[in-house]
């Protein structure tokens, strides 16, 4: 096995066979990512116990990736490892899909009405978070460039 | 020792988003963002069905915080599903975007909805 993927990464890539190895650094640095990011969704579930914890968590966490997407795409020339630790390793573990799930699924059994409000309002503030990260950060680059030039 | 579970599910949970978003994107070019459906679907079955195991009489404590809290917590992300929504919603595929967030949130519902009934099924 070791000797074929090393000659694999030493010969031409084949033809037709589009799929790369993956790095390991890369697959490294998302897990510690990963890692951290629920470490801190962890202690945020400790400081606000139950949906409201998550809700905070998801909202910030989209309003982070906004900023930095926006600021790796079109600010800087990243570090490739950047956007894997920090976007698909700390915020995509610091965010959670699935216990926005259960929340709003444990919601509707004793009170629906909320129930739609947390899912309705979770999605809405999270684009919203989005949007306002990406453009604002790059309302904030083309100030900071107009006044350096 | 908790802190310890919930890293080292939070470090599996997103090392495997990113390996099935990879290869689950490297197989079709529709340009509609499978890969993070497809996790977060998988996840939110998982957690649904850890919580109707909690809830109908199976605590598994270490389970709950090694797979709940880290691996589907980390496997799941609402923070690149946000991303990828106002993506297609700003840049000229807004069809596309209304369905990703409407189709994302009703399958993650019924995914975990499923893993609820599945849990019931085993033990109530």
């Amino acid at each position: 096995m070791a000797s074929s993927a090393e000659t694999r990464t030493a010969a031409a890539p084949a033809r037709g066979k589009p799929a790369p190895a993956i790095p390991l650094d890369l697959l490294a640095v998302v897990a510690a990512g990963g890692a951290l990011g629920s470490v801190l969704r962890y202690g945020a579930s400790l400081i606000w116990p139950g949906p409201m914890s998550t809700f905070l968590v998801n909202v910030l966490g989209c309003l982070a990736l906004g900023v930095l997407m926006c600021v790796i795409t079109e600010v800087i020339t990243p570090h490739r490892l950047l956007r894997p630790f920090l976007g698909v390793g700390v915020l995509g573990g610091f965010t959670t899909f699935s216990t926005y799930v259960t929340d709003a699924l444990r919601m509707a059994v004793t009170e629906p009405l909320p129930a739609l409000g947390y899912l309705l309002g979770t999605v809405l503030c999270c684009l919203v978070a989005v949007f306002v990260g990406v453009t604002a950060t790059r309302a904030l680059a083309r100030g900071v460039r107009r006044e350096v030039s | 020792m908790t802190v310890l579970l919930v890293a080292l599910g939070g470090a599996t949970g997103a090392s495997l988003r990113f390996l099935t978003d990879r290869w689950v994107q490297a197989r079709h070019d529709t340009g509609f963002p499978w890969g993070t459906l497809v996790v977060n679907a998988v996840g939110s079955l998982l957690l649904g069905f850890l919580a109707g195991a909690a809830l109908f009489g199976a605590p598994m404590p270490v389970l709950q915080t090694v797979l709940g809290v880290g691996l589907c917590g980390a496997l799941t992300t609402f923070s690149t599903f946000g991303y990828e929504s106002v993506r297609l919603l700003t840049g000229g595929a807004r069809l596309l975007g209304v369905l990703n967030v409407v189709g994302s949130v009703l399958v993650g519902l019924g995914a975990g909805l499923l893993g609820v009934l599945l849990a019931a099924g085993i033990w109530h």
